[in-house]
């Protein structure tokens, strides 16, 4: 017993080790991600086919509504390309965003049983997007070649941007589950937003046609920036950023994270008394 | 020996509301309740704001404090609602305390529930990785104890099939096997013996008791006073929230025991009881169970003295005749144990007053754990008539860890627990 470390609980201490535990308890953190992962596609029969299917269909829908009924401008790109570029971020925000509002109220035996960072089940849960996510490219890439569409160098940045979708997933996704637990009926909002979010982000078009002065503002949607990243990336050519917009929804995004970090830890102690 | 876990004034309090029956609160009441007290506000500026009666400061734990050494094996015994669990939560950091410090030296592992995590769809291999990991063991650790595991559980044959497809015995019996093959310094748990069989049940002593010789330190909480005893060798008795006494095991839980004056209304009214049949010309009034101290309690241990004592009143109409009286105990799996009638203990009753008090002393009673009913019964001398006779209207409970054996003393190999002589008798 010589060199062991001392643990020390006291009201307010457990601070200190959090990050060095966030750190050891990584298998835990991987184990609940493939659990969660194993489960969902065994449960479902058509599993892959619904991950791929799900953001195919929404694509055809959207392509239909907005290129053929709307007749909105695609600026030179195939539009199924275009929504699709914006639907791959927006699909692997909503269900993160949900699964991870969830994924502590879900998992509330585990909590009041057990001690771990609790950080690890809602950055679990966004994994779990994440793979659903990592499903959805293959679509893209058979849309590209469909379309005989070829990605320039500026596709090299596209880890940047998903980078920032996963800040963003994991900010608001950290907020919901801390609020869930302590009130309970706010899981009834979580739909509510993801559908609000899908009109007021440019999913079905480009956000080239909202005017030029509102586009600041309507750059207050962190999505915003995190969507016209992705298109910037991915379609290439004379696609532009945004950069006033992109800086603000960035500055956004980093603004959630750290302010939904920070709730999370204030109210995580309390957890397993109140779930 | 050196000290592992050292308590000092730990306390933990906890707000309870009172009317609402939701464990947590609700958005929707949240703003309702601040808007109710805004418009009160406008209403009565001037009142003094008032102390919310539906909320109540509970304190589960108040200044705790003891120390733990290294190889100790600790029981924690207390009533429900004394503070155990808080204890065992906060010492297993799952929840912080209000006040006060713990240091603990070593790595621990707490037990306060077998196979959280699990998942009914995951195949039994999968869920002993999720689980291992879950209760802090690294991947590399589970791989080298998989086999063991599996041994222990006795599920070789289902290994692949999603656990939701085992049969109950067989999901905790996987569930704690996973869990006795953790390794740390410092072992919590808590009454997770309270399932299997009788044989799994010995089993997981077994593995605890291991745990112990090997050196590691264990906590143990459980209501079954017979598994702490055999395990541990120094208890904790928690009372309200603080510690009433630490120090050797079964002198706790004698202490426990003679103080467990529990929910029980003072006097067991049978007067009103309708589940009774005879011409009442002789009723029942009153049942009490007590201990040789004429204190009333409703648990004992093998090898204490119970007193049953009921109230009986006698009419004016069999004044000057004897009335004869008996008790019956059953188990609580329906045996008819035994049928006491005054006359064989030579004792007569007749009216000299309105009502009658009647002890019935068992001396040095001698059954197996288990919750024991009693029946009364009073009739005329020649058992003709009826007068009264309720089933079932009493109840006790023997159990375990008494002076006589700290044996764990399964129901379904004996009733009796006799001590005979034994001697060896030498062929010459």
């Amino acid at each position: 017993m010589l060199n062991q470390n001392v643990l020390v609980i006291e009201a307010g201490r457990s601070e200190r080790h959090y990050w060095r535990d966030l750190w050891r308890y990584r298998e835990l953190f991987f184990f609940l991600a493939w659990r969660d992962i194993l489960v969902r596609y065994k449960q479902t029969v058509i599993g892959i086919l619904w991950a791929l299917g799900r953001p195919l269909l929404t694509m055809l829908v959207f392509t239909l509504v907005f290129s053929k009924l709307a007749k909105l401008p695609s600026g030179g790109v195939p539009y199924p390309i275009l929504v699709f570029a914006a639907l791959l971020p927006w699909q692997f925000f909503s269900s993160a965003f949900s699964g991870a509002g969830e994924s502590l109220v879900s998992n509330a035996g585990m909590i009041s049983k057990v001690y771990f960072p609790r950080l690890v089940i809602p950055a679990s849960a966004v994994i779990v997007a994440f793979v659903d996510f990592l499903i959805s490219v293959i679509i893209l890439v058979g849309l590209m070649i469909w379309y005989g569409f070829a990605p320039n160098l500026r596709m090299l940045t596209l880890p940047l941007f998903i980078f920032v979708a996963f800040a963003a997933a994991m900010g608001t996704g950290l907020w919901f589950a801390a609020l869930n637990v302590k009130y309970r009926d706010f899981r009834i909002i979580v739909p509510f937003v993801v559908q609000f979010g899908l009109y007021i982000s440019p999913v079905g078009f480009s956000s080239s046609i909202v005017p030029e002065k509102w586009r600041l503002l309507y750059s207050i949607n962190p999505m915003v920036g995190v969507i016209d990243g992705f298109r910037w990336a991915i379609l290439g050519g004379n696609t532009r950023l945004y950069w006033p917009g992109f800086m603000l929804s960035l500055f956004l995004v980093g603004l959630i994270l750290v302010t939904g970090i920070i709730y999370f830890r204030k109210t995580e102690k309390t957890f397993a008394d109140v779930i | 020996m050196s000290t592992v876990i050292c308590v000092e004034n730990l306390s933990k309090k906890y707000i309870i509301g009172h009317q609402k029956q939701e464990r947590y609160t609700a958005l929707r009441d949240v703003l309702t309740d601040g808007a109710k007290r805004f418009t009160h506000k406008l209403i009565h500026p001037f009142a003094a704001p008032s102390n919310d009666p539906t909320h109540e400061e509970f304190w589960a734990l108040k200044d705790v404090s003891f120390d733990i050494q290294q190889g100790d094996r600790v029981g924690i015994i207390g009533r429900n609602g004394a503070g155990k669990s808080t204890l065992l939560k906060i010492l297993s950091r799952i929840t912080e305390p209000t006040s006060g410090k713990v240091s603990i030296k070593g790595r621990v592992a707490s037990l306060l529930e077998v196979g959280t995590g699990f998942h009914p769809e995951l195949s039994g291999r999968e869920n002993i990785f999720l689980n291992g990991a879950i209760l802090g063991m690294s991947k590399a650790e589970i791989k080298s104890k998989f086999d063991e595991i599996v041994a222990f559980a006795e599920v070789e044959k289902f290994l692949d099939t999603p656990v939701k497809r085992y049969s109950s015995g067989m999901y905790v019996r996987l569930a704690f096997a996973v869990a006795a093959h953790l390794e740390p310094e410092i072992l919590i748990v808590d009454e997770v013996l309270a399932v299997g069989d009788a044989q799994f049940q010995k089993k997981c002593l077994g593995k605890m008791e291991e745990a112990g010789k090997e050196g590691r330190t264990v906590l143990f909480v459980s209501h079954n006073l017979s598994a702490i005893s055999q395990l541990c060798s120094t208890a904790i008795l928690l009372e309200q929230g603080r510690v009433r006494l630490t120090g050797d095991v079964r002198k706790i839980i004698d202490l426990h025991l003679s103080n467990d004056v529990v929910d029980r209304s003072d006097v067991n009214d049978i007067s009103g009881c309708t589940n009774r049949h005879g011409n009442m010309e002789a009723r029942f009034e009153s049942i009490d169970i007590q201990d040789q101290n004429k204190l009333g309690r409703t648990t004992f241990s093998i090898g204490e003295n119970i007193n049953i004592c009921f109230k009986v009143s006698i009419s004016e109409k069999i004044i000057g005749q004897t009335v004869k009286l008996a008790v019956q105990l059953r188990t609580s799996d329906g045996i008819n144990l035994c049928n006491m009638t005054d006359v064989d203990s030579h004792f007569q009753l007749s009216r000299t007053s309105e009502s009658e008090v009647v002890t019935v002393k068992l001396s040095d009673v001698r059954w197996y754990p288990g919750i024991y009913y009693i029946s009364l019964w009073a009739g005329s001398v020649d058992s003709k008539e009826t007068y009264d006779a309720i089933a079932d209207c009493g109840k006790f409970e023997i159990i375990g860890g008494g002076q006589l054996t700290s044996r764990h003393l399964p129901r379904n190999v004996g009733l009796v627990f006799l001590t005979p002589e034994w001697q060896r008798d030498n062929h010459t």
